[in-house]
């Protein structure tokens, strides 16, 4: 057991670390403008004014360190700064914000885990068989489809032609969850079907390899059903894979609301970021970024310990 | 003894298998691989399969159980299990056949083990999936089996998951998990391939015990014509898929009567000649107290000092972690030792591989033991014994090509025909020769050849083994002969060095090493090499027993 | 009876005259083509002529080292003679755009010699791999000749905005006033073209960097790998987004990067990073072989173990992760355009045509997701090709 702590641990800090090292890069990126950093990021539209609430903004008058040391306890605790464009909070702008988009990227792995687990287990059990090369071709198009095309799709059918679902998903803090669910149906869809695609191959993946071990050849040898194969041979090895196959999955659904939130106008993160590189908030879109990368990075790292505490191998060390 | 051979006699027909038909798939096409075997096996009878690569014997073993693998099928014959035809079987009367009556070892238990589960629920599910007893039960039989095929702590050692369990000891657990139902039949698919020769031989005495005291009948799949004889009553031999020789073990190692079993008998046989005389004073090379390590705290190489002289093949001869290729490693500079020193030809040698002058490099060669690793796959047999000849000699153009087609004939391939072929399109013997073609073109005077014969079919490596003296004899080149394989040592070895745990143990010539008195180790290695005698196994186990 | 023997002799063995009368048919093709530009732009005019020179000498040598059949050079001709004669019959528009032409004629030959050296393979690919290849070869060649079938030019306005399908306007015009049609080809050209020009980058870059890597071990490994861990665990769209905020407009010794440029920098080093990855595992398992270890035992250095020995076992899981990152490139643009900070405009793009013209779909309209499709079908074509790319290699490899 002392080994896992050790390994969980090291990979904990090695998180914390990257995480370290990724607020530097953000941070710093802006600082490689040559000249006078202000002037560059307003550009042609700068006045005076703007340009020193910019200065202030970005703390320019203390040298680099502790400009980023007092950036990065800020927002620890929340507090990081203010917008170049309006002036108002950040954490202010981005707290609700962040909650509608974790609500649709839930929303959406809701959906999308059991359906692309449950369809790629089966692919893989019923590997070449007809079910298997109609999933394979489906998956295969859906994962080369451009979000924003997926997106207009249902539009299309569900918004316009059938008028089940809002072409656009304004939610407020008021609503009730049933309306909530029912506004975001069409962004979580098109999340989902994106996902599952990916989901899916890598489960199948991840199956297959492991029926071709000579253990599973030798479960078949010893006259069990495949019922049990599966359940008892199968199923605790494939447990690392598909925990992986899931987390990894879930990352990119954090990232992939972007294009979704864009599209419905949905009032989340994504679209925050977006509309902010678009007007160059820094301040604003390091922010963003900082949030995306950490959930991002704990996603991973979530993905590396369950990987390591459901190896049999280390669970039972010699 | 008698009596064992007897017994197998007297039983009932249990299996027979007629015009037995298997194709495999290679290249999106079907051939056959296994061409119209006929099988009979009585009750409590060991019937031997032996051939070489390519045989079809492991696919013959596991269609005794109506089961093809993924890539091949049984496409004709019939095969009859105690009256089940299992090819007209469904799946689900096969799968209760399958671990109840009839049962598999594989080669690898370390792999065939699930890793995600004790040994002992590995062992039990069996019979209490098939019905034939309760887990409670099981458990306890298990212990009784793990106890008669001693393995140490036969109390607790099934609570252990595969990974915690050493490679000898899991072959034994998975005899015991293929008794566990008491089947009519049991498949041994070479289970002692991938083990030491010390460890074989427990493995083979367990089975052999268990095989006996049950009467159960066996399938022995192996490529080892020695080993076969200790274990079998009757032995059929393979050759690309056809039956070559068929019949009662004794009988066909005392007179064999088909060429190609005669060839299988006689392979170790081959005896080196004559040898070269040395001088004293000029070794060719030199270990002086070489050390070394992985970069742990471990030595992998403890204070090892040896000489090689001209024209002289010197055998380092150890079991799986006695640090040999390790020896090797340091010698050439690819693993820098961490204390002694490598003189070559009088001169000391920089210890780091990046250190040494080309030079210094063409002087010393190495072949290794996989052929096909050891070639680029993408290099036509032209480029791959022709760079040598363009890095250490600057030949280019129709020298290069000249002096190719020249070691081409040398090591006895036809040079029109081989040398614009890439590795791919070459055997496994014909890919060792182009390996030492190409250790030859930079005209060595010392080759390390690192298991050079271990990877290849057994008549193909005695072929080896005589080019290599052939090229001594016409080219006075020296060898490092680094091998496992005792049999390979008295073949060709002018002096030996016996190596244990990174020590060398004893060394001295050939005559001093292997006649008595041995070092206790050398005695243990020497004795646990199986011989062709049938009778050996018991003898041996026998003298050791009154030994201890 | 000569005769007759010579015409029975003839189909067995590929003529050696079928080559050099046809090199010599295309060589005088784009001599003519060439020569009239000769007044307006003499510069490019004898670019085009030395270009061709070198062109045909690659071609004729890679054509004689080819396993030759008759039917083989029937097929290589006939397409290459095919294409010319369009050529002649739309003269006025070739001969204006001797460029395209030229490059409309280099892919022809090119996937004509290709077909012919991997016929073998392409015999057996299932008809999901077929059509994935006519896919991308009908856009090739359409990104190729663009300005050639485009029916007016990238940027002209040409009638009102959202025009209707049909009549002059065969799919209507676009929020400005553009056609359609001609944006679509353009776009064809343009997104294509940038993403593969991205990927080629992202492949040296981390291609590279992961060989070197494998090759050497040690600290270099350590180095490149942790700098590759720390880029990969920020996710690419964000990161992209946060370097094209800061970095639009901005200027090195007093020259403003093209923000194309900018564009393609990005991605591809936020790319390489996967590149890498594979790289360096493939590597990885190469460099253990023992046949670098023969080559290392001999003293070569490590430009020799890179390209001799590790590279050509490398490249068939390269070739088939070229066509999965061209996908991801090519999304990830196409993404980038719809969020309006990929392809600025006003040149035609994919993605920037969807979003400029979302508002329609809203009215029932269809038009707007005819370059999503667009997008969709070549991704869909690329992924079929690498899915029975994959699935030959790794087939091989189950039977050894």
């Amino acid at each position: 057991m002392d080994k896992i702590l050790k390994m969980v641990a090291q990979r904990l800090a090695l998180g914390l670390l990257t995480l370290f090292v990724v607020s530097l890069i953000i941070f710093f990126s802006v600082q490689l403008l040559p000249g006078d950093v202000c002037q560059e990021i307003l550009g042609q539209a700068q006045t005076p004014e703007t340009v020193a609430a910019c200065r202030r903004e970005l703390r320019l008058n203390l040298p680099w360190y502790e400009r980023y040391i007092s950036w990065l306890f800020g927002i620890l605790q929340g507090d990081m700064g203010r917008s170049l464009a309006n002036q108002r909070e950040i954490s202010e702008l981005i707290g609700k914000r962040l909650g509608n988009t974790f609500f649709l990227a839930a929303f959406a792995a809701v959906l999308s885990v059991p359906v692309a687990l449950v369809l790629g287990v089966m692919a893989a059990l019923y590997r070449n068989s007809p079910f298997d090369r109609i999933v394979n071709a489906l998956t295969l198009s859906s994962i080369s489809f451009p979000e924003f095309f997926v997106a207009y799709i249902l539009i299309l059918f569900f918004a316009v032609q059938l008028g089940w679902f809002p072409s656009i998903s304004n939610v407020s803090a008021d609503l009730g969850f049933w309306e909530r669910i029912y506004r975001t149906a069409l962004p979580s869809l098109t999340l989902m079907l994106v996902v599952v695609a990916h989901m899916m191959r890598m489960t199948r993946a991840a199956i297959i390899n492991l029926l071709a071990s000579p253990y599973i050849e030798m479960a078949n040898l010893k006259g069990l059903t495949r019922m049990h194969i599966i359940v008892h041979h199968a199923l605790p090895n494939a447990l690392a894979p598909i925990i992986n196959v899931v987390v990894i999955n879930l990352a990119y659904l954090v990232v992939g609301v972007v294009i979704a939130e864009v599209v419905f106008v949905y009032p989340g993160l994504g679209q925050l970021l977006v509309d902010s590189v678009a007007k160059r908030d820094i301040p604003v879109v390091q922010a963003s970024c900082m949030i995306f990368a950490a959930t991002y990075i704990l996603l991973n790292l979530t993905a590396d310990v369950l990987a390591i505490a459901t190896n049999p191998r280390l669970m039972h060390p010699r | 003894m008698t009596t064992e051979t007897g017994r197998g006699a007297k039983g009932d027909i249990l299996l027979t298998m007629r015009g037995l038909k298997i194709e495999g798939q290679a290249d999106d096409q079907w051939h056959v691989i296994v061409h119209d075997i006929d099988l009979d096996l009585r009750r409590g009878e060991v019937l031997g399969l032996i051939g070489e690569s390519g045989a079809g014997k492991s696919t013959i073993g596991i269609a005794a159980m109506g089961f093809a693998r993924p890539g091949c099928r049984i496409t004709g014959g019939s095969i009859v299990f105690d009256g089940i035809d299992l090819r007209a079987a469904s799946e689900e009367e096969k799968r209760k056949l399958r671990g109840a009556r009839i049962a598999y070892v594989a080669q690898s238990a370390a792999a065939s083990f699930n890793p995600a589960h004790k040994l002992i629920d590995q062992y039990t599910e069996m019979p209490v999936q098939h019905g034939v007893m309760r887990k409670a039960e099981a458990e306890a039989e298990a212990k009784v089996l793990y106890r008669r095929l001693q393995l140490p702590e036969p109390e607790t050692i099934g609570f252990r998951y595969p990974h915690q369990v050493s490679g000898g000891q899991l072959q034994r657990a998975m005899t015991a998990m293929a008794m566990s139902c008491r089947p009519d039949l049991i498949v041994f698919d070479e289970p002692t391939t991938a083990l030491d020769v010390t460890t074989q031989i427990e493995v083979l005495a367990a089975i052999k015990d268990v095989v006996r005291e049950f009467n159960t009948a066996a399938i022995y799949i192996t490529h080892d014509l020695a080993v076969v004889a200790q274990m079998a009553d009757r032995i059929m031999v393979l050759q690309y898929g056809h039956l070559v020789e068929e019949g009662i073990a004794r009988e066909m190692i005392a007179a064999p009567k088909e060429d190609y079993t005669r060839r299988l008998l006689a392979v170790r046989s081959f005896r080196k000649q004559g040898q070269a005389e040395i001088d004293r004073d000029k070794p060719l090379l030199r270990v002086e107290n070489l050390s070394a390590s992985y970069g742990g705290t471990v030595m992998v190489l403890k204070n090892v000092s040896m000489e090689i002289h001209k024209a002289r093949t010197v055998a380092v001869v150890g079991e799986s972690g006695s640090g040999k290729s390790t020896l090797a490693r340091a010698i050439t500079g690819l693993l820098p030792p961490l204390e002694g020193r490598v003189f070559y030809g009088g001169e000391e040698m920089p210890p780091a591989l990046k250190q040494r002058t080309p030079e210094q490099l063409r002087r010393m060669q190495m072949i290794y033991q996989m052929p096909d690793t050891a070639l680029n796959p993408r290099q036509r047999v032209r480029d791959i014994i022709g760079r040598p000849l363009e890095f250490y000699l600057g030949m280019r153009g129709l020298d290069r090509e000249e002096r190719v087609r020249e070691l081409l004939t040398m090591i006895e391939l036809e040079p029109d025909e081989f040398i614009h072929r890439l590795p791919g399109e070459l055997s496994g013997g014909q890919m060792q020769r182009v390996c030492i073609a190409r250790a030859l073109a930079a005209e060595p005077e010392l080759i390390i050849c690192d298991e050079v014969t271990s990877a290849l079919d057994q008549l193909v490596a005695e072929e080896i083994l005589k080019l290599l003296q052939r090229l001594q004899d016409e080219l006075q080149v020296s060898y490092m002969f680094i091998t496992h394989d005792l049999a390979t040592v008295r073949a060709i070895s002018d002096e030996i060095v016996v190596m244990l745990q990174g020590e060398i143990v004893e060394q001295g010539t050939k005559d001093e090493v292997l006649s008595p008195p041995h070092h206790e180790y050398t005695e243990l290695l020497l004795s646990s090499v199986p011989e062709m005698d049938p009778d050996w196994l018991d003898n041996l186990l026998a003298k050791r027993a009154a030994a201890s | 009876m000569t005769v007759t023997t010579m015409e029975g002799a003839l189909p067995a063995r590929p003529s050696p005259w079928a080559s050099r009368i046809s090199v010599a048919a295309v060589y005088l093709f784009v001599v003519v083509l060439f020569l009239q530009i000769v007044r307006d732009d003499t510069l490019a005019a004898i670019l085009g002529l030395l270009l061709i020179h070198g062109y045909s000498v690659i071609v004729l040598l890679y054509w004689r080292n080819l396993e030759r059949s008759a039917a083989g050079d029937k097929a290589i001709v006939t397409l290459t003679l095919v294409y010319m004669l369009l050529a002649v019959l739309f003269w006025d528009r070739f001969s204006a755009l001797p460029w395209s032409t030229f490059f409309g004629l280099f892919v022809v030959q090119a996937v004509a010699l290709l077909a012919v050296r991997f016929w073998k393979n392409l015999r057996k690919a299932p008809p999901t791999a077929w059509f994935g290849m006519v896919v991308v070869l009908f856009y090739v060649m359409i990104a190729a000749t663009a300005p050639i079938v485009a029916p007016f030019t990238e940027t002209e306005i040409v009638g009102a905005e959202y025009e209707p399908w049909g009549g002059q306007f065969l799919l209507g015009t676009d929020n400005l006033g553009r056609d359609w049609l001609t944006r679509l080809i353009y776009g064809a050209r343009n997104t294509i073209g940038i993403a593969f020009v991205t990927t080629c980058l992202a492949f040296l870059i981390g291609g590279l960097g992961g060989f070197l890597s494998a090759a050497l071990g040690g600290w270099v490994d350590q180095i490149l790998g942790r700098a590759v861990d720390v880029l990969m665990a920020i996710p690419s769209l964000i990161f992209a987004l946060l370097l094209l905020s800061i970095f639009t407009n901005y200027s090195v010794f007093g020259l403003k990067i093209h923000p194309m440029v900018l564009l393609v920098v990005i991605i591809a080093v936020l790319d390489s990073t996967r590149v890498f990855r594979l790289a360096r595992a493939v590597g990885m398992n190469i460099v253990v072989m023992d046949y670098v270890e023969v080559a290392r035992l001999r003293g070569e250095g490590l430009w020799w173990v890179i390209t001799r020995e590790v590279m050509p076992n490398a490249m068939p899981p390269l070739v088939a992760e070229f066509g999965l990152r061209f996908c991801f490139v090519f999304l990830f643009l196409s993404a980038l355009s719809f969020l309006g900070l990929g392809i600025q405009p006003p040149t035609a793009d994919w993605g920037s045509m969807v979003r400029d013209n979302a508002t329609l779909i809203t009215f029932g309209d269809i038009t707007p997701l005819l370059p999503a499709g667009a997008i969709a079908l070549l991704t869909v074509g690329v992924n079929f090709v690498v899915d029975w790319f994959l699935h030959q290699t790794s087939g091989l490899r189950d039977d050894h």
